[in-house]
């Protein structure tokens, strides 16, 4: 037998993820729908086993693990600077968000992180938001498209094409970028950086402005969300949920502000949460006005980190953002877990050294879109299927960082 | 946050009558709690006013490979209104780990407990849907264990490492 891809036995073609319901047990007036994995207003490859009554639906279970790339696994076998890469492919819409929290760990591991430099500090933290902006934008605009909106996901990807080409510019990659490094940065940022930076906040601040318009107070589109996947605040935070959906449900908790990170604390911003304008607090809209008003803040805090990268850590010739990058990352033995605010929530890292080799002996990361969607059974029990997309597209997952 | 890790340390004292061993080198600091008084002292932990652990962050297994013969539980909790945080660990051995699930506590302990199971096989009693999370049901060993082969054929299939 020479080269056979495949051996065709009955064993090799049951069903690898079956379903939880049977539908011998069902009643007569229930049925099973299957949506996704290849479908887009699922947002990548995630499955729902939905078990209706008509168009109401009962009981969701989402299978998901067809993205499951062994992050962890491969993390137990690389040395740390390697792991970057893999974590820029978690959350791939935001992967500067990503490297700054993995870096943040292990520079705590070994102690430096009192020693960056405040230029890289402020570089990362630009990056980052300006990461934070795109994903935001990617969230709002596809979540237009899940509700029959067209036209404000094409305007959104041409404002995101800015981003991602600014940070091409900076990393030399699109999406994942690896330019967040342990210690540091892959470069300092190229000649001309802020200024292009301070011309695309003049050109995008009306931007945000025509998309609310457009969208997120638009009379359609309220009609859709409002009042729909009402989040209870005590059930979001038993829940685990964190990011602009614990926001939206009304509570002002946001990890820059609170564990002071970085250079948070010398930045000024304020905490948008949900208010219930249009609504209950903590429903679908609430989500998505959160993530606008974020956008404007995360506009804010890049003003200000410009502001402080042309003045007081200006770039300068002896500047090298490597200075401190270690050559052998060995941390003593020990546990940490840290955490950072993504765009979707509470990005935490596990990591257990066992300080005798470079590679982690265990790295786990939590991530944020993970167990946010852990909670679209909880919500969605009740509604209509087309209000399940709904609530679906507002809870902004990437199917990269819930599988990993 | 030493002054808030003693406060928590003598707090945790009192609500068990054992002696409370401190994780080395952990942070956030953590204590280890054995494996039948998990559920009671997380109970007590997110009820107690004192505490009001609220939220569940992450659980994590790891396994220490057959040498040691043992595997840990971590759970990191926090608490919204007075900003502490607190890591349980739980030691079990390797063969048939058992543990009690603490989803009746923290709702969000659900998938991150089937999780554990899916990766380490550590099973958790009284979960309400213990099934396989990111593998494929019917995969064949627990994959972050260090002593796990993959297989060669999956289904006939050929795979490729």
């Amino acid at each position: 037998m020479k080269n056979q891809q495949y051996i065709y036995k009955e064993d090799n073609l049951i069903d690898s993820e079956p379903n939880k319901f049977r539908v011998s047990e069902l009643k007569s007036e229930e049925m099973i729908i299957n949506l996704g994995p290849q479908h887009p207003s699922t947002h990548g490859v995630l499955r729902l086993e939905v078990l209706s009554d008509g168009e109401i639906i009962k009981e969701v279970v989402p299978h998901i693990g067809y993205l499951h790339r062994c992050f962890e696994k491969h993390a137990e076998s690389l040395p740390y600077n390697q792991v970057i890469p893999f974590v820029d492919r978690m959350d791939y819409v935001a992967a500067m968000n990503s490297e700054h929290a993995y870096a943040m760990g292990v520079e705590r591991m070994l102690g430096i992180s009192e020693q960056i430099p405040k230029r890289v500090e402020y570089i990362r933290v630009l990056m980052a938001e300006i990461n934070r902006i795109a994903s935001h934008l990617i969230a709002v605009g596809t979540y237009g498209l899940d509700l029959g909106a067209f036209t404000p996901f094409f305007w959104i990807m041409r404002d995101r094409e800015h981003i991602l080409r600014l940070l091409e510019w900076a990393s030399g990659a699109r999406m994942l970028y690896n330019y967040i490094w342990i210690g540091g940065l892959f470069y300092d940022l190229p000649v001309g950086f802020e200024q292009r930076c301070r011309e695309f906040i003049t050109y995008f601040k009306p931007k945000v402005g025509e998309l609310e318009k457009l969208l997120v107070n638009n009379k359609i589109f309220i009609d859709r969300t409002a009042n729909v996947g009402v989040l209870p605040l005590n059930l979001a935070i038993n829940s685990g949920v964190t990011g602009p959906m614990l926001r939206g449900s009304g509570l002002r908790f946001d990890l820059r502000r609170v564990d002071r990170y970085s250079v948070y604390p010398e930045l000024e911003f304020e905490v948008p949460i949900g208010e219930g304008k249009m609504g209950k607090v903590g429903d679908c809209w609430d989500r998505t006005w959160v993530r606008v008003k974020e956008i404007y803040e995360s506009l804010r805090i890049m003003d200000q980190c410009l502001d402080k990268l042309e003045g007081e850590h200006k770039r300068t010739r002896e500047f090298d953002p490597q200075t401190i990058v270690p050559k052998k990352i060995r941390p003593k033995a020990q546990e940490l877990y840290v955490r950072a605010e993504n765009p979707k929530g509470e990005l935490g890292f596990y990591f257990r050294a066992d300080g005798k080799s470079d590679i982690p002996f265990r790295c786990k990361a939590r991530a944020c879109s993970f167990v946010n969607l852990s909670i679209l059974p909880e919500i969605s029990r009740g509604v209509l299927i087309a209000d399940l997309i709904a609530i679906l597209g507002s809870i902004d997952i990437v199917l990269g960082e819930v599988d990993r | 946050m030493p002054d808030k890790k003693e406060e928590l340390l003598s707090l945790i004292r009192q609500i068990t009558s054992e002696e409370v061993i401190e994780i080395p080198n952990s942070t956030p600091f953590g204590v280890i709690v054995k494996n039948e008084a998990l559920l009671s002292v997380c109970e007590r932990l997110y009820n107690d006013p004192a505490f009001y652990f609220d939220m569940l962050s992450c659980i994590t297994g790891v396994d220490n490979g057959p040498e040691a013969g043992m595997m840990e539980v971590i759970y990191h909790l926090y608490s919204i209104p007075f900003n502490h945080s607190l890591a349980l660990k739980v030691v079990l051995p390797r063969e048939n780990p058992e543990l009690e699930s603490v989803v009746s506590v923290w709702k969000s302990a659900n998938w991150l407990e089937r999780e554990v199971y899916d990766m380490f096989g550590i099973a958790f009693k009284n979960h309400p849907d213990l099934r396989r999370i990111l593998m494929p049901a019917d995969w064949k060993g627990f994959p972050l264990r260090k002593d796990y082969k993959h297989e060669e054929y999956y289904r006939g299939v050929k795979i490729e490492y």
